[in-house]
């Protein structure tokens, strides 16, 4: 039987959602062994239980995100040397991205980015030039290396008790040149409590519209258990943190149900949410090209639309 | 300090984009410079600037901005813009054996050219407009066993000590890392605002060198490049129905009930 890894990110002691999604992908073409990056492995393990994984793979004794990818490269790169796995799936986050491309390099392997799904042969589906087409392409080389998109399909779960490798690293283990680039602070963005936006299955986006007024933005959110995007106008204007802006530069969302609030919908904006399932505009400008692409569109005052829309959804939810 | 900055010429983002034979039809589409590459030429110029006597890039600043590009002949187009912008020179990596290569070989060529002329540091925007995989930065530092400091949103580097400190945007927050050079970063479209041609700049790119070369000149074997040895395979292509229009409505004080209805009709509430 086919053996496939996924490298399963974490933060803060908690396993991505992704993890699963990933493991479900695995599932499909093999047999799941879970590589888990650094943690507390007897807090981090037991929520690995419920996806058909059969070995967690623990890698500790270094810091993993205090450098760049590089340290995360090399380490995951010996352990493909010594288990020869049948392919490795990653997270397309710009971190999971970065650590694919540079095992990529230095397993001489094929490397696929940003798919959203994957068959049993290892097909993987990519969704391009903004959803206009759809392609299916396979590796040739090497330990074929996939990064899939969180939110493309529903986990499906599997009870299962791994047994867990752990292998100790050191720093002497890593060459020098990897561990010369340090972070020496983080500032991390307030949270607010809400879902984290590549996961989030419906996303509540505001724009220059708001005028730095994100309140019926966020209520309308909150009632919806959304995450809060923003265009860039929103995140340059320094009303979002730009962790939260949603486009070319921003992020690339793909939710159920995407509402844009005071967007006009120009391209870069365009590219990192047209491929939503469902996606409903409201904006003042009829000719506002967000209309293009909504379900539903609704010419008018955001601050009248969503204050209404908050109470009324209230109401059908009581 | 020597600073390379990499550069690549795409279709035009407004362009319509469509799938001929496994690639992306370039034939049919106008071509540009990747806007996002136009900020990592500006932090390069800006950064020269700093750090030149005479406050200005160019002869006399005591270090240099060489754009690197692979793509067809026609990529020094979008080099000239570069150049028009205050860079020094350029070095495009032209070959017909390069028609289809993926990011693997892209990095390749790429990073036998940057060690070859031993540059300082390798600026890079963080994605190719066409082919949006933002992984060409981290495999030329994994090639060339350089600092890695990608999704740079500030950037400060102290040519005496050689040492660089970049303020990177994360999916969680501003993260701040340090590195001794050399270094390949990436920059994010909130580093600057990228300056226009003056017309002196225009001119003076004309007179510029923009160096051509072949992968033989650079000592890559053409077996290792282009479409039949990439390593990933596109097995077909299909172009979607485009989305279909929706309903648009008007709000006359019932546009939040609209909303409503529509979210419970679609059973999402
Ligand atoms: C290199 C590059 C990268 C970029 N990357 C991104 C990116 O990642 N993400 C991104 O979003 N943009 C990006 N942009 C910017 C993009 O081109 C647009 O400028 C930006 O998306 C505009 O944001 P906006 O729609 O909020 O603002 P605007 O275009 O100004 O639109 C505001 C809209 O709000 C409407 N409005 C105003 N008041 C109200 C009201 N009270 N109620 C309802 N509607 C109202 C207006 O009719 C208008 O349509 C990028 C640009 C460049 C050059
Ligand atoms: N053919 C190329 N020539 C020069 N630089 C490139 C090329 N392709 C990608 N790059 C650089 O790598 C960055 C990321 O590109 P990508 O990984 O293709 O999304 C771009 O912004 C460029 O700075």
């Amino acid at each position: 039987m086919s053996k496939i890894f996924i490298l399963a990110d974490h933060a803060h002691g908690k396993m991505a959602h992704s993890v699963g999604e990933l493991a479900t992908f695995a599932a499909r073409a093999g047999d799941v062994t879970a590589l888990v990056l650094g943690g507390d492995i007897s807090i981090l393990s037991p929520q690995l239980s419920d996806f058909g994984i059969s070995e967690i793979i623990s890698l500790t004794g270094i810091d993993f995100e205090k450098y760049s990818a590089g340290v995360s490269a090399q380490a995951i790169s010996q352990i493909l040397d010594e288990k020869s796995p049948d392919a490795l799936l990653i997270t397309s986050t710009a971190r999971g991205k970065e650590i694919a491309a540079r095992v990529a390099v230095r397993t001489n392997s094929g490397i696929i980015t940003d798919a959203i799904d994957l068959d049993a042969t290892l097909v993987a589906t990519q969704s391009i030039f903004g959803g206009s087409t759809t392609v299916h392409s396979a590796i040739s080389h090497g330990t074929p290396i996939i990064t899939l998109r969180s939110n493309s399909v529903e986990i499906v779960s599997a009870a299962s008790t791994p047994t867990i490798t752990e292998v100790n690293l050191a720093q002497s283990d890593f060459d020098a040149s990897r561990l010369g680039d340090k972070v020496v602070s983080v500032t991390e963005a307030a949270k607010g409590g809400r879902p984290e936006l590549t996961e989030a299955s419906i996303i509540v986006s505001g724009g220059r519209g708001t005028n730095g007024d994100f309140s019926p933005v966020e209520a309308l959110a909150d009632i919806l258990g959304a995450a809060v995007g923003a265009s860039r106008a929103a995140t340059d204007a320094g009303w979002y943190p730009h962790s939260h802006q949603v486009g070319q530069t921003g992020k690339t969302v793909s939710p159920a149900l995407y509402i844009a609030c005071g967007i006009s919908g120009a391209i870069q904006h365009r590219a990192g949410m047209q491929t939503s399932k469902v996606i409903v505009a409201i904006n003042k400008d009829p000719d506002a090209p967000i209309f293009d692409l909504a379900d539903l569109g609704i010419v008018g005052d955001l601050f009248a639309v969503l204050p209404q829309a908050t109470a009324e959804i209230q109401l059908k939810k009581a | 300090m020597k600073i390379a900055v990499c550069v690549k010429q795409v279709p035009d983002s407004w362009a319509e984009k469509k799938m001929s034979g496994g690639l992306l039809d370039r034939a049919g589409v106008d071509a540009v410079l990747n806007d996002l590459d136009e900020y990592a030429v500006e932090e390069a110029l800006r950064l020269v600037e700093k750090h030149s006597p005479t406050g200005e890039a160019g002869e006399g600043s005591g270090h240099t901005v060489t754009i690197i590009s692979m793509g067809p002949d026609r990529a020094t187009e979008a080099i000239r813009k570069a150049l028009s912008m205050g860079a020094d020179d350029a070095i495009l990596i032209s070959d017909a054996a390069l028609a289809g290569s993926d990011a693997l070989a892209t990095s390749l060529v790429l990073a036998q050219i940057i060690e070859r002329e031993k540059f300082d540091l390798v600026l890079c925007g963080t994605e190719s407009t066409d082919a949006r995989m933002s992984v060409v930065p981290a495999m030329l530092a994994e090639r060339l066993n350089y600092a890695q400091l990608t999704f740079a949103g500030s950037l400060d580097v102290d040519p005496a000590s050689s040492t660089i400190k970049v303020g990177r945007s994360t999916d969680s927050g501003i993260e701040n890392m340090e590195a001794v050079l050399p270094a390949v970063v990436s920059v994010i479209e909130k580093i600057n605002e990228p300056r226009y041609p003056s017309f002196k700049g225009i001119m003076a790119s004309k007179k510029k060198s923009i160096a051509t070369l072949t992968l033989s000149e650079i000592g890559v074997d053409a077996a290792v490049v282009g479409i039949g040895s990439a390593w990933s395979k596109v097995n077909d292509a299909q172009e979607r129905a485009a989305r279909a229009a929706g309903i648009k409505v008007i709000d006359e004080g019932n546009g939040g009930k609209a909303f409503a209805d529509f979210l419970a009709e679609k059973r999402m509430i």
